[in-house]
């Protein structure tokens, strides 16, 4: 019956009657007892991170085979791939992430994606994003109907930012969100007379009688107010964090302000580019190292600086595809189908690689040349929107996912031997009972 | 200059309450749906056509367009090389990168920086640097000394002084109109200045590939993008090569050409047997061989969906890799050379394919892929994704689709001649329908350079402009997904942004952009608060601002407040 958790600890009862998508979070909002709001930061690696060398399926037949100059080598060679469960290992410049996975915070689900086949970046990020795959009249995104599934008094112009210069897709729609890119130049600068003329723009805004600049600009003047009195400059990293300093560590840095200014923040939004390697990727080192790294690191300084706060965080990565199995002729990458998403928080049953591995031999692959999704992406963003928020009603929020399969497969079965990869999916449903914590 | 400027002023002033006495009139009419160009527009009508065919009104504007007719200024502006250049000519004869060759900001500009960093990457190796620097793989943190650093600030000023250049010619070019298509076309056939080499190649893709064909036919656009190396380089298509080529050469006893930079450079150092197959990984010994170079599909993928057909234009991923194999061999003679395009048919499949449908025959060479832009530029889906762009740019980000289809017929009659189509979307009833005006929300490139037409501001230097496109969500040059820019609302509307541009108004108007005269000023010289607001009301508003607005304006404590004011107005974000 509670077959269906996957990677959050816990959940309240109440989700088992709605069917799909599964737990890893220990603890729902309403039992964590405290005022302080369940996070979520969403990070988005745009332009299809290649899942199979972020997430090294080095115990696969075929992966070294497909791949002869891009390659992560095996655990123990030189630069070779962190051994996370003696099948999976992290690319060696996610070192950073080892110790999140070695304390149960990192958990994995692997050959995860979009139902729709689409190989346009365009196209499958804004699958992503509205979380209605293949339909492209969808108005608004994912965490911004959480919002509207979820609406309570309490929340505040800061319930959901992104700290980027433009709203993400996934933010877009009714319900009001942030887009941040500095939070200190957040606000009107005119020296002493700032605030007469907020106070005038204010005005002017209040009175449009256009709808959507009428809202931004209210939204605006709220939100500026509040972050004044919060003024979240007075909250550095802790516990020795270093973020890097790229617009990506910075964004993560300003989102750990965010949380501890305490000013209503519930969905974070943050991105990360340069991954579409369709040239000279690299393997260990090179292109895509360099841009792991700094990937790997900033997830980490977030971790450190929230410190005790991370009960309350749940950070989730997602990326619009994956990226075919062979290299191609330029030493790179093409677009493919399948990828890897990371959920990192206090109440995610970390330590596992989850879903089902579909393998790695063309007949195994999408089309003959992708990794094969085994795992529907919404079922990813449905348990944390579920367990880790809250939120009752998932069809509000996930429109037209019905489907009930949730395909855990603990890490576990990973020691076994590969040919347990090749059983149907059904059966690596059943085990699932074994790994929850009680 | 001064008395000069307070007389055109007035005049305007005066013009405006005429206009504004019959105003009732002209809007009822307005609201009928006039078919053509309006006979005699009202300041809104004329404001309109300012803010869609060019980046706003300058100070004078609107009686200019009033004077030489409404219909005789679209004319004027779709046949570009009728308008004198001369006023822009002065202000960028400032730039030395502009007019240069490829090959020559190469030679010039971007080698001499590559090959002083090689040399201060290969010291901080002998030196056995562990610094951050040197850990990070950051060549521009080792480029220390003085000639180091010159060497890289000039090869900065190349794409510096084409962001300038963009910003300037939006500013006072008075072919406003080819300004605003080579936004669109560059947008259209996006590149990133941020990919490798693409950068060399920039100055020149805009200046001889888009600009010259940004309002002639569809397919000369086409193909002069398919083979511009800018292009090639950004989507990768100069490393496509026939999957089967090193086995063929190997067959015709022919050995591919080597050297730096080359497609067929020597491959990278490897590690064969550093990491070897465990039994359960299964990894084939006999795959630790040289990778073959093979097909790219990038370019193939992004010409339908983006140039052409549009992601609903009806092709497969079958076509998506014919299309890929038609343009193997299509590559650059070297690009760090900034050398130009390329056949080369020892990389080229020269297998049959099919193309939506359409036989391509084996042995076509580089025919191929004309055949492929001969089927593309002439499709109906083209034609469609083409209009359906261009309503969206110059009426409203909801195309009404019976302007679309009409656009869309006019360009397949013509062999997709984007002049014509154009014509058909000016002269529509939709193109100036009621709910029409004031319909987009202006980019933040946009906003720039409008409040600096607006104010009539003197920018001597451009880089602080610059620099505000990239705080407001717009870095020039810098979208790096081929999909471009977005054109509608939502991408530029949201709180973050809408402060900045409020922000920037600010800035502006009170002299504090670097360079950038302050345009309270600029308007009306020895301004009065009450004279600046009056003056940019009008002029490029129209008059037409909310009695919250105009309460606001009246506040003003001095000419700066009040220009701001009105820049960071809600009215002004719209065109």
């Amino acid at each position: 019956m509670i077959s269906r958790r996957v990677f959050l600890k816990n959940g309240g009862l109440a989700l088992v009657s709605l069917g799909f998508a599964p737990a890893f979070i220990a603890r729902t909002v309403e039992a964590a007892g405290s005022t302080r709001r369940k996070v979520l930061i969403a990070i988005f690696q745009r332009g299809a991170v290649d899942g199979l060398n972020m997430i090294v399926p080095f115990g696969e037949r075929g992966y070294y085979a497909a791949r002869p100059s891009i390659a992560i080598p095996q655990p123990g060679s030189a630069d070779g791939a962190i051994d996370l469960d003696g099948f999976f290992g992290l690319h060696p410049r996610l070192g950073a992430l080892e110790p999140l996975w070695r304390a149960r915070q990192l958990a994995i689900v692997h050959a995860c994606g979009s139902p729709d086949g689409t190989r346009s970046h365009f196209d499958a990020q804004d699958y992503m994003e509205t979380a209605t795959p293949g339909v492209k009249s969808t108005q608004d995104g994912w965490l911004n109907r959480i919002m509207h599934a979820q609406e309570h008094a309490n929340a505040t112009p800061f319930r959901a930012v992104a700290l980027a210069p433009q709203l993400p897709r996934s933010l877009q729609g009714t319900a009001p969100a942030l887009a941040i890119n500095q939070l200190d130049q957040f606000g009107i600068r005119a020296g002493q007379a700032s605030e007469m003329v907020q106070a005038s723009f204010e005005a002017e805004y209040a009175a449009a009688a256009d709808r959507v600049l009428n809202r931004t600009g209210s939204e605006a003047f709220d939100a500026v107010r509040m972050l004044k009195s919060a003024d979240p400059r007075k909250y550095q990293p802790e516990n020795g964090a270093e973020y890097p300093r790229s617009a990506y560590g910075e964004a993560l840095r300003q989102i750990a302000q965010l949380i501890k200014a305490d000013v209503g923040l519930e969905i974070a939004f943050a991105e990360a580019g340069g991954w579409d390697t369709h040239v000279n990727q690299g393997a260990s080192a090179g292109q895509l190292g360099a841009r792991l790294d700094d990937f790997g690191r900033g997830i980490a300084a977030l971790h450190r600086d929230l410190g005790d706060r991370l009960s309350d965080v749940v950070i989730l990565t997602m990326s619009e595809f994956g990226r075919a199995v062979a290299e191609n002729g330029n030493r790179g990458t093409d677009h493919g189908h399948g990828n890897a998403m990371l959920v990192i928080g206090g109440d995610v049953r970390g330590g596992r690689v989850y879903g089902r591995w579909p393998g790695l031999a063309p007949e195994q692959r999408y089309e003959g040349r992708d990794l094969a999704v085994t795992t529907d992406f919404r079922s990813v963003f449905a348990e944390v929107v579920r367990t880790h928020l809250g939120v009752a009603d998932m069809r509000a929020v996930f429109p037209g996912f019905e489907t009930k399969q949730a395909v855990p497969l603990p890490s576990t079965f990973c020691l076994l031997p590969s040919a347990f990869y090749l059983l149907p999916s059904t059966f690596c449903l059943l085990p699932s009972t074994f790994w929850l914590r009680a | 200059m001064n008395s000069l400027i307070s007389r055109r002023f007035r005049l305007v002033a005066a013009a405006a309450l005429a206009v504004a006495a019959l105003a009732g009139g002209e809007r009822a009419r307005a609201d009928k749906v006039p078919a053509g160009v309006p006979k005699n527009p009202d300041d809104r009508t004329i404001l309109h056509v300012l803010n869609r065919l060019g980046f706003g009104a300058r100070p004078g504007d609107v009686e200019r367009v009033r004077r030489i007719g409404l219909d005789a200024y679209i004319e004027q502006q779709l046949h570009p090389d009728r308008i004198p250049e001369t006023t822009i000519a002065s202000r960028l004869a400032q730039f030395e990168t502009l007019g240069k060759s490829s090959g020559e900001l190469a030679r010039d500009y971007f080698v001499p920086a590559m090959e002083a960093r090689q040399r201060a990457q290969r010291q901080a190796a002998a030196d056995g640097q562990k610094d951050a620097a040197a850990a990070s793989g950051d060549d521009a943190k080792r480029m220390r000394t003085p000639e180091q650093m010159e060497l890289q600030r000039k090869e900065r000023a190349v794409l510096a002084e084409l962001s300038e250049q963009k910003i300037l010619r939006a500013a006072y070019s008075d072919r406003q109109l080819e300004e605003v298509m080579t936004d669109f076309w560059f947008n259209h056939f996006n590149v990133f200045a941020g990919k490798g080499p693409t950068q060399v190649y920039l100055t020149e893709y805009e200046r001889d590939v888009i600009r010259p064909r940004a309002l002639g036919r569809f397919h000369d656009l086409l193909d002069a993008t398919a083979t511009s190396p800018a292009m090639l380089f950004y989507l990768d298509n100069w490393q496509s090569v026939d999957p089967d080529m090193e086995a063929r050469l190997a067959r015709e006893g022919l050995q591919p050409r080597g050297g730096f930079g080359s497609p067929f450079g020597r491959p990278r150092m490897r590690r064969p047997g550093l990491f070897p197959p465990q039994p359960r990984a299964g990894q084939p010994a006999a795959n630790a061989q040289r990778p073959k170079r093979g097909l790219n599909e990038n370019y193939g993928r992004e010409l339908m969906e983006l140039h052409t057909l549009g992601v609903d234009g009806g092709y497969t991923q079958h076509d998506v890799v014919d299309v890929a194999r038609c343009f193997t061999g299509w590559t650059i003679a070297n690009p760090r050379q900034g050398g130009g395009f390329r056949f080369e048919p020892r990389m080229h499949d020269a297998g049959p394919k099919v193309v939506l449908g359409h036989k391509i025959k084996a042995g076509g060479g580089r025919d191929d892929g004309e055949q492929v832009l001969d089927i593309l530029a002439k499709h109906r889906a083209t034609a469609r994704f083409i209009s359906t762009k261009l309503v969206r740019r110059f009426v409203s980000d909801t195309p009404p689709p019976s302007l679309v289809s009409r656009a869309a017929a006019r360009f397949q009659q013509t062999d997709g001649n984007i002049r014509e189509v154009l014509k058909t979307i000016f002269t529509s009833p939709e193109f100036y329908a009621a709910d029409a005006y004031r319909a987009k929300v202006k980019s933040p490139f946009e906003f720039i350079v409008s409040a600096v037409r607006a104010t009539g501001a003197d920018v001597q230097n451009a880089l602080p402009l610059v620099q505000t496109a990239r705080q407001l969500g717009e870095p020039l040059y810098m979208c790096q997904p081929p999909t471009g820019y977005k054109d509608t609302a939502d991408a530029w509307v949201n709180t973050g942004a809408l402060l900045n541009r409020m922000n920037f108004a600010l800035a502006l108007a009170s002299g504090k952009m670097r360079g950038v005269e302050a345009a309270a000023n600029a308007a009306v010289p020895a301004a009065t608060a009450e004279s600046v607001r009056t003056y940019l009301v009008d002029a490029v508003l129209a008059n037409d601002i909310s009695s919250a607005t105009q309460s606001t304006l009246a506040k003003a404590l001095d000419p700066r407040q009040a220009a701001a004011l009105v820049l960071g107005s809600p009215e002004f974000q719209r065109r």
